[in-house]
């Protein structure tokens, strides 16, 4: 219990982190920091393998790439353009609708509870992941993996020499 | 499990740390004495016998150096980069397997930090890791050079991942598991005749060794550091311990590396006919099955470590013998080569496994 106040607790002063920072690279090593303690909370869940690969494809893959943009703009506090206070106004009022929705729906939900007698503890194991996976979700698993390899074999064939240009 | 186990498992922990500082410091020592053998110089040979007291001239020398801080730089970044750099390099070996278990009476003791059932999903993660430390240096030293190698660091990480994420599903494919150990412990199988799993992943474990140079940011692909162009890339601004974090941060990469491809494709803490003379000693020498697997367990520690320590020797070898990648030609090779490779490599292990070649 301790352990999980305590990851919450980093979680949500991270997360505040990420909005309030001034400089983008402290926002997004902030950001990092709140993924870490999902992670956290996915290990307390019983779930290993969704908390290795949430550090793997998120703060390993992901967020080195929000930071290589980051740096490679170079965004810092003086090129930060200013908003007017007409936008800052706008953004409040939808952020606080919002809120007020979430709130509004979430306030009378109460946990549906599980059965302990058939609760599987090793649901979150990653043999028993598979199993779920690939037998009950096979085909949006197959379609979302095709997906992805379509989106790696065009980055290489973007990043492939055209003929006739030389870049040395 | 009860608190004196503990006790003694939290004693591998505290070993694999030591051990794996240890390995990096005298690295830096083999690096010199290997460059100068392949070089046909004398090396380091002034500070104690052969020059074995070198690694401690050298942190006498990193610790007492001034503390330089650039202009500009964001100093809790400045000091954040090298930390992290060290702390994710020094966590990916908890959970690789250095030998089996040794019994004492009741006691059971694992040689392995923490075993967990995505152990080389862990390690990867660990490794994706890496990377920050150098990108938060490069970018928090306020220097043109080091956002450069920064820059390249991660975008050279990003791209060999994939290429090694897809080598390790093809050993993964025969596995079946991604516990380190058991990969370890399929790989000899008492009264089998079991093959490593080199034999067959050949063009798996190519591919993976390549990444490897890449991902630890060695010669022939250092060039986040490249020094011929960028300085001394990420960590041009960088002076005294901090300097010396990074260095060993790659030393120790350059050691999890080599224990990860010992475990993964030569057979981890196994050796050939163990169990032949596991036996021998049991019935000819009279010994008891329990001292005698002891004995095993203890041999096969001496065999891996010397697999890792042939692997290491080996990143030097190379370093020593290729010049540098130009930085096109190492973005090709990773895109264009290595991935279309490793995705034919897993359509092929999928086939063999299929028909039956191998299990």
């Amino acid at each position: 219990m301790s352990l999980f106040l305590f990851l919450s607790f980093v979680a949500l002063l991270s997360a505040l982190g990420v909005v309030l920072a001034k400089n983008p690279v402290h926002s997004v090593l902030f950001l990092i920091l709140t993924f870490f303690t999902l992670s956290g909370h996915y290990l307390l869940l019983n779930a290993q393998f969704l908390a290795a690969v949430n550090i793997i494809v998120y703060a390993g893959a992901i967020m080195v790439l929000f930071l290589f943009v980051i740096m490679f703009l170079n965004l810092n506090e003086d090129t930060e353009p200013h908003k007017p206070a007409l936008a800052k106004f706008a953004a409040a009022i939808a952020g606080g609708s919002l809120l007020l929705i979430l709130v509004a729906a979430l306030r009378n939900v109460s946990p549906a509870g599980y059965d302990p007698a058939s609760f599987d503890s090793q649901i979150g194991m990653v043999d028993k992941l598979g199993m779920v996976l690939f037998k009950e979700y096979a085909l949006p698993f197959e379609l979302a993996s095709i997906l992805l390899l379509a989106a790696m074999v065009g980055s290489v064939m973007l990043g492939k020499r055209e003929t006739g240009e030389r870049n040395f | 499990m009860t608190l004196p186990a503990l006790g003694w498992q939290g004693l591998v922990v505290l070993a694999t740390f030591g051990i794996s500082l240890l390995i990096a410091t005298y690295c830096t020592y083999a690096e010199r004495v290997i460059a100068a053998f392949l070089q046909d110089r004398v090396g380091p040979d002034r500070a104690g016998p052969f020059g074995l007291l070198q690694p401690l001239a050298d942190a006498v020398k990193l610790f007492t150096k001034e503390e330089f801080f650039p202009a500009g730089a964001n100093r809790a970044l400045f000091v954040f980069g090298p930390s992290l750099a060290m702390v994710t390099a020094l966590m990916s070996s908890a959970v690789i397997p250095f030998g089996n278990f040794l019994q004492f009476g009741d006691t059971v003791i694992h040689l392995q930090g923490i075993e967990i059932n995505v152990g080389m999903l862990y390690v990867f993660g660990m490794v994706s890791l890496g990377v920050y430390g150098i990108m938060i240096g490069g970018w928090a030293s306020n220097n043109k050079f080091s956002l450069l190698g920064a820059i390249r660091a991660a975008s050279q990480n990003i791209s060999y991942e994939l290429a090694m994420g897809l080598a390790l599903i093809a050993v993964l494919m025969m596995s079946g598991t991604l516990s380190l150990r058991e990969i370890t412990l399929q790989q000899s199988v008492a009264g089998e005749w079991h093959y490593w799993n080199i034999v067959k992943q050949p063009l798996g474990f190519v591919i993976f060794i390549v990444c490897a140079f890449a991902e630890t940011n060695r010669t022939p692909f250092d060039l986040p550091e490249c020094e011929t162009e960028l300085i001394g890339g990420y960590h041009t601004e960088y002076s005294s311990m901090k300097m010396g974090l990074y260095l060993f941060a790659e030393y120790i990469n350059v050691f999890v590396a080599s224990a990860v491809m010992s475990v993964l494709y030569f057979g981890g803490f196994n050796f050939p006919f163990q169990y032949e003379l596991r036996d021998w000693f049991v019935s000819s020498r009279g010994l008891e099955l329990v001292t005698a697997q002891n004995i095993i367990t203890i041999l096969g520690l001496v065999g891996l470590f010397a697999k890792i320590f042939g692997f290491i020797f080996f990143f030097m070898w190379v370093r020593w013998t290729l010049p540098r990648f130009r930085y096109d030609q190492l973005m090709r090779l990773g895109w264009t080569i290595l991935i279309p490779l490793a995705i034919f490599n897993i359509l092929l292990t999928g086939g063999l496994i299929t028909f039956g070649v191998i299990k």
